[in-house]
């Protein structure tokens, strides 16, 4: 070991907390029971990953362990309130979710194909427009805020009847031009700061900024409860901070380009479990 | 009175813009990556550089890299190299402009240029997340940009 080396290995011993790892290899298993895929093979259209990992493994033990059992799960409390609304009358047609659909059972597999584009319309609509569309017209009640309490737990709610399977988005056909649009957002050198999504969570996954060791960013664990905030964090809320902090003008949550981006980054996870609602720090 | 009054305003608006020979971020000219140029002909202050170094509002350079010599900062990010020992690697003037505009240095570099106004995508005011109202500082001023240059200096393998 030469002079050079050593000082470097002292440096290193110095900052114990700074060195952190790659992803763990914890295995992500709910309930002692539910295996979830969360480290797979990238899908064929990602060029520059060759695993997917999903931001479960780049958490601490304590926030890990909070997402393996139901009962500790805090986010549980609002799925739990979310299945009262199923039930709940409201709006000028006098309806509740269940008057129209059978148990929320019925929508296993869905959250795995979000989002998608409606065949009618030809848009790009996530989960949130589905749910909206189903209170304003069929219901005729009020639209939900998009990272509202109660449009988050349902659709955390949804999402759960999905966990476990994995993210299967489709991406060519009718999608492939949103599916573009979403990918050269994902590189797009955003703020004052030019910083990209891929800058972050691509090229420097498993490495701390500042106190945050970075995962790569997906969303197959969303809404997921953050302990920070108390509360169910919508998909395009997390988008909206992450550009926020480049010093850029974000986009709206519900804007037609959250809706793309949406779209390329749950692709980058295709084949990682529906691990909705995750917990994170 | 109203004199007074004149003077003082005018105090203000000095103080936000930029000083009497100064280099605007603009005018500011790179060889091969590096400022030869003070920014201010100001000599830098290192202990005001380090405190903008590790400053989160201010440079966060910590953000991103290791610097043993701020050892009390708490955090210090691994997205860039630890700059221990970056006053050996550099000259004066290469750091200047590795602070200034690092992009020049090294081609696409994921570290952000701290004194550069224009030229960016949806630059937002700040972390606010909205539209700036106006026309944009760089991230640090000329002054800060020779302090953080000075501290960076400091930084020799003993
Ligand atoms: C008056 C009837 C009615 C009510 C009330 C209603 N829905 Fe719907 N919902 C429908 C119809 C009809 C469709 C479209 C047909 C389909 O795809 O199943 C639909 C579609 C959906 C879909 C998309 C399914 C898919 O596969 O694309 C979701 C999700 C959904 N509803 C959730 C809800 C929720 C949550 C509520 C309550 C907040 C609700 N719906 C209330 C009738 C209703
Ligand atoms: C300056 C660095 C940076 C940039 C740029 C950035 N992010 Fe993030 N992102 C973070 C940090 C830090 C976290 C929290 C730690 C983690 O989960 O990676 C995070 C978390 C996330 C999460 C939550 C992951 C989880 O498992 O809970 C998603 C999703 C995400 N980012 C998507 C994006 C997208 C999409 C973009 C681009 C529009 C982006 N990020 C740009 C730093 C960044
Ligand atoms: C978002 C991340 C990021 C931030 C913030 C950042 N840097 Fe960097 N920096 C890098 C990366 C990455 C490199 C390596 C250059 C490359 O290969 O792209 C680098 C390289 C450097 C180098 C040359 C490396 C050496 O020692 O040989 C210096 C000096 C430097 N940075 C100083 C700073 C200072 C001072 C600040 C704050 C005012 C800062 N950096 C902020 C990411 C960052």
């Amino acid at each position: 070991m030469n002079f050079k080396a050593l000082t470097a290995a002292i440096a290193m011993m110095a900052m114990p907390a700074a060195v952190m790892a790659d992803p763990d290899d914890d295995k992500l298993i709910i309930n002692g029971e539910i295996e979830m895929i969360s480290v797979a093979k990238a899908p064929e259209h990602l060029e520059n990953l060759d695993t997917i990992y999903s931001g479960w493994h780049f958490r601490t033990d304590e926030t890990q362990a909070l997402q393996i059992d139901d009962f500790d799960n805090p986010a549980m409390i609002f799925v739990d309130q979310a299945a009262d609304v199923y039930e709940t009358v409201d709006g000028a047609a006098g309806k509740s979710c269940a008057s129209c659909h059978d148990g929320v059972e019925s929508f296993a597999g869905l959250t795995a194909q979000m989002p998608k584009v409606d065949p009618e319309t030809g848009k790009l609509v996530v989960m949130e427009d589905l749910i909206n569309e189903c209170r304003t017209e069929r219901m005729e009640a009020d639209a939900w805020k998009w990272s509202g309490a109660d449009m988050q737990g349902m659709v955390a709610l949804i999402g759960l009847q999905s966990r476990g399977m994995p993210m299967n988005v489709a991406i060519d056909g009718p999608a492939a031009p949103y599916w573009e649009q979403g990918k050269e957002m994902y590189y797009t050198r955003y703020g004052q700061l030019e910083l990209s999504c891929a800058n972050c969570h691509e090229e420097n996954y498993g490495n701390m900024i500042r106190a945050d060791h970075l995962s790569q960013g997906m969303i197959n664990g969303f809404p997921t409860y953050r302990l920070k905030q108390a509360k169910l964090i919508s998909r395009h809320n997390r988008f909206r901070g992450c550009i926020r902090d480049t010093r850029a003008e974000t986009f709206a949550e519900g804007s037609d380009e959250f809706r793309a981006l949406e779209l390329y980054v749950a692709s980058r996870g295709n084949g990682l479990s529906v691990e909705t609602p995750a917990v994170r720090q | 009175m109203t004199k007074a009054l004149k003077l003082g305003l005018a105090g203000m608006l000095c103080a936000s813009t930029a000083m009497a020979g100064e280099i605007k971020p603009k005018d500011v000219s790179f060889a091969d990556g590096a400022i030869e140029q003070s920014l201010t002909g100001t000599p830098g202050d290192p202990e005001k550089g380090a405190t903008i170094v590790g400053e989160k509002s201010m440079g966060n350079c910590v953000a991103c890299h290791q610097v043993s010599a701020l050892a009390d900062v708490p955090f210090q990010g691994e997205v860039g190299p630890p700059l221990d020992g970056a006053g050996d690697r550099w000259t004066e003037a290469e750091l200047r402009g590795l602070v200034a505009n690092a992009k020049m240095t090294f081609e696409g570099t994921v570290m952000p240029a701290f004194y550069k106004d224009d030229g960016f995508i949806r630059p937002g005011d700040a972390y606010t997340g909205k539209a700036p109202s106006g026309p944009l500082e760089p991230i640090l001023s000329a002054q800060d940009v020779e302090d953080v240059v000075a501290f960076l200096m400091t930084l020799k393998e003993q």
